[in-house]
């Protein structure tokens, strides 16, 4: 399988989308001329034209509110954040309109607009640029939320997203956008609301999604390496949360990890740990074990950023404390 | 504000111990400082301090109770403030024949008041665990795959020894769980071993069995040995002897501790502990000095050693002694975990030379025979002298042996100029 970039991977997608299907249309900051703050839609002004890739002024609640009106009157929009961060200046148009306006017309409204937007800190961008929303997001009923954390997911679920008649949130780790992957030639999508076993084992279950896969699978190898038989499970989707694939991957180790690389407190984790604790307590041969980054704005330091940052070490001191390992 | 006072830490190997006596009572005033309680570690008798001032508000485990360490003990604060009611750890019992008590278990008949908090021993680990995992006291620590597979194969999840963090039952330890015959509902009686029977060892063995087996698997150790002549040193300490009219007496012991205190001075990186990637450096030397209890070894430190004269540290080590053998107070937890550097002296057995092992995370310890006239050369003539052979234990991520050897001849050079001990 050749191997591509996780920003090659997106823009793969999309253009395949402009392509294939004229309804779809992009908007964002800095999308056009400037080919995106992450390079995912370079060229495409040159190969899509200005009517299908609109850069548009600092004004996130009204492309998004533009992006409403557009879906709901039969287009296909894809709008982009610079950063999740400023999802917060468009949740009207996000929270209390993408995501009712099918419920509140008796289903005679649809919204099928993705949300593109990278999360997540590592990349010194400060406390303003470096929140992780998708964890306030995927909260909300009517809207779907997904966060690959490799190329292959990453076009498998954004081919998904952009198919799907519902409002999708495509969060994409900004420490990611630089990762190699493999992907196949041939066309594949990725259901959302899946999750995916990346790494099969037996004595643990670590847990996370996104970035967060990056010291969870760190950690495994570690883990491993001590003689431990580790299963990893990449959520990819947090609305739907796909708690039966954690579930079965617990009946089998006993022992669970959940990484989060969003803040701890009210992240995606609280909430499997909840579940977990409700429907397979009984299986499990210790604490539901979760770990996430400190509960502090994010540090532009580098060195403050990294040590706010969940990390592999994280991962095991909590397997050890929580199980020994 | 109400502060909670734990089983403190007097050393990293401890892991539990035990109230010997209160030395404060509920409702009196207290003042950062002082003396709350004795607490009996596996070691030895040592008082701890009040780190709060306030009222001791209550006491929350009795004299003779074992816990571990970081359980609370007691709470002091102002007389309004709110005392929480959740205890975070249970009691350990005394007794392993203290049968424990399951939650779901029938309700008991009324026990004596202890009992509701008490667990059988070993379902109390040596690791100190985050999370709370069984919730009030009287509970056995058990996950709850473990629960459900002892349920499943009938075994009493209260006989299983815990061995997962906190010594919670884990389902490995259910699953490997052998039932013995003395738990065996077959009518077999128990059998009572009277011949060639195990001696369970006292928990300062055991600590000694740690503590050793730590530093001699740690701690890379070579030896490095000196004869000194003591013959001016033996003189020497007649005279001062004679001189201090205060009928204090100074020992060829005292000698070696001056000596090998200065030394250190000379050479500080030899009071400095070992650390992953640095060497620690300690502004004090505190000179642990092995005493040899019926119980058990000990290596108490005379504290802050560089800055005491000889007759200071003769006075201190006796003081040091009295209190090792219970008599006239205890020893403080700095003087039981803070030294810096070793001394120990077979002497008095007739001893010539031995090498002692290093006590953690010191960097060496200096081992010392009996002092014994032998022939030496003096001058070109053999004459009768008094010699004493000295070894250093290094370790050798210190410092290499030419290091300790340099060390070493140093305090051999203070002895046998022992006017350097009045310096």
């Amino acid at each position: 399988m050749p191997e591509i970039l996780f920003r090659e991977a997106l823009k793969r997608g999309l253009q395949e989308a402009l392509e294939n299907d004229p309804r779809v249309f992009m908007m964002g900051e800095d999308i056009g001329e400037y080919g995106g703050a992450y390079a995912v839609t370079d060229g495409f002004l040159e190969k899509f034209g200005p009517e299908r890739i609109k850069d548009t002024p600092i004004s996130e609640q009204a492309f998004v509110g533009a992006g409403i009106g557009a879906a709901a009157a039969g287009l296909r929009p894809i709008v982009e954040f610079m950063s999740i961060s400023f999802s917060l200046v468009a949740f009207d148009q996000i929270v209390n309109m993408a995501a009712n306006l099918r419920y509140m017309s008796g289903g005679q409204i649809n919204v099928p607009m993705v949300i593109r937007a990278p999360t997540g800190a590592g990349v010194q961008l400060g406390a303003t640029h470096s929140q992780s929303f998708e964890t306030w997001l995927a909260e909300v009923p009517g809207i779907k939320v997904v966060c690959p954390s490799n190329p292959y997911d990453a076009l498998g679920l954004i081919r998904s997203a952009i198919k799907d008649d519902n409002p999708v949130i495509v969060a994409e780790p900004a420490l990611l956008y630089g990762d190699k992957g493999n992907v196949p030639d041939e066309y594949y999508e990725i259901e959302l609301g899946k999750a995916d076993v990346s790494r099969s084992g037996t004595d643990i279950t670590l847990v996370s999604y996104g970035y967060g896969m990056r010291p969870v699978n760190s950690a495994a190898d570690s883990l491993e390496e001590r003689g431990h038989s580790v299963e990893t499970i990449d959520l990819r989707s947090l609305n739907p949360l796909d708690i039966e694939t954690v579930l079965t991957s617990i009946q089998k180790t006993n022992r669970v990890v959940l990484v989060d690389s969003a803040r701890r407190t009210g992240g995606v984790m609280a909430e499997v740990a909840a579940e977990l604790q409700q429907r397979a307590s009984e299986w499990l041969d210790g604490p539901i074990m979760r770990v996430g980054s400190i509960d502090v704005p994010w540090p532009y330091n580098r060195g403050l950023e990294r040590e706010v940052l969940t990390d592999a070490g994280d991962v095991l001191a909590a397997a050890a404390e929580g199980y020994g390992m | 504000m109400i502060n909670e006072v734990t089983m403190p830490s007097m050393g990293a190997d401890m892991t539990e111990g035990t109230i010997a006596k209160w030395l404060k009572a509920e409702g009196d005033q207290i003042s950062r400082g002082d003396k709350l309680a004795e607490i009996e570690t596996d070691k030895t008798v040592v008082e701890m301090e009040a780190y709060a001032d306030g009222v001791l508000r209550r006491i929350t485990v009795e004299e003779g109770s074992l816990v571990q360490v970081g359980t609370v003990i007691a709470y002091i604060g102002d007389p309004e403030d709110e005392i929480p009611e959740a205890v975070s750890d249970p009691v350990v019992a005394e007794s392993d024949t203290q049968p424990s008590e399951q939650s779901d278990a029938p309700a008991p008949a009324p026990a004596p008041a202890p009992a509701d908090s008490v667990l059988a021993k070993n379902d109390i680990g040596t690791e100190p665990i985050a999370a709370v995992s069984s919730v009030a006291g009287g509970r056995v620590k058990a996950s709850p795959i473990a629960r459900k597979i002892a349920a499943e194969k009938g075994i009493d999840i209260t006989t299983v020894p815990g061995t997962g963090p906190g010594s919670r039952i884990t389902k490995a330890d259910v699953e490997n769980f052998t039932p013995s015959a003395q738990f065996a509902s077959s009518g077999v009686s128990r059998s009572v071993a009277i011949d060639g029977s195990d001696t369970p060892l006292s928990s300062m063995r055991q600590a000694i069995a740690r503590v050793t087996v730590r530093s001699k698997t740690e701690s890379p150790h070579y030896y490095v040995t000196h004869e000194v002549n003591m013959g001016a040193a033996m003189t020497f300490r007649s005279q001062l002897n004679e001189a201090l009219d205060d009928g204090s007496r100074v020992s060829v012991n005292d000698m070696v501790l001056k000596a090998v205190a200065t030394s250190l001075v000379k050479y500080p990186k030899w009071n400095s502990s070992f650390d992953g990637d640095k060497l620690v450096g300690h502004s004090e030397i505190n000179l642990g000095v092995a005493i040899a209890l019926d119980e058990g070894l000990i290596v108490p430190a005379v504290m802050g050693i560089q800055n005491m004269s000889l007759v200071e540290i003769s006075q201190a080590v006796r003081d040091l002694g009295s209190r090792a053998r219970g008599e006239g107070g205890t020893l403080t937890q700095d003087e039981l975990t803070k030294g810096t550097f070793g001394t120990s002296n077979l002497g008095m057995f007739g001893t010539d030379t031995f090498a002692a092992i290093i006590v953690p995370p010191n960097a060496g310890i200096i081992a010392v025979g009996a002092v014994k006239e032998k022939p030496i050369v003096d001058n070109g003539n053999v004459v009768v002298g008094q010699t004493m052979n000295a070894t250093i234990s290094a370790d050798h991520r210190v410092g290499d042996g030419a290091e300790a050897a340099i060390f070493l001849s140093e305090f051999q050079k203070t002895l046998e100029n022992p006017v350097r001990l009045m310096l």
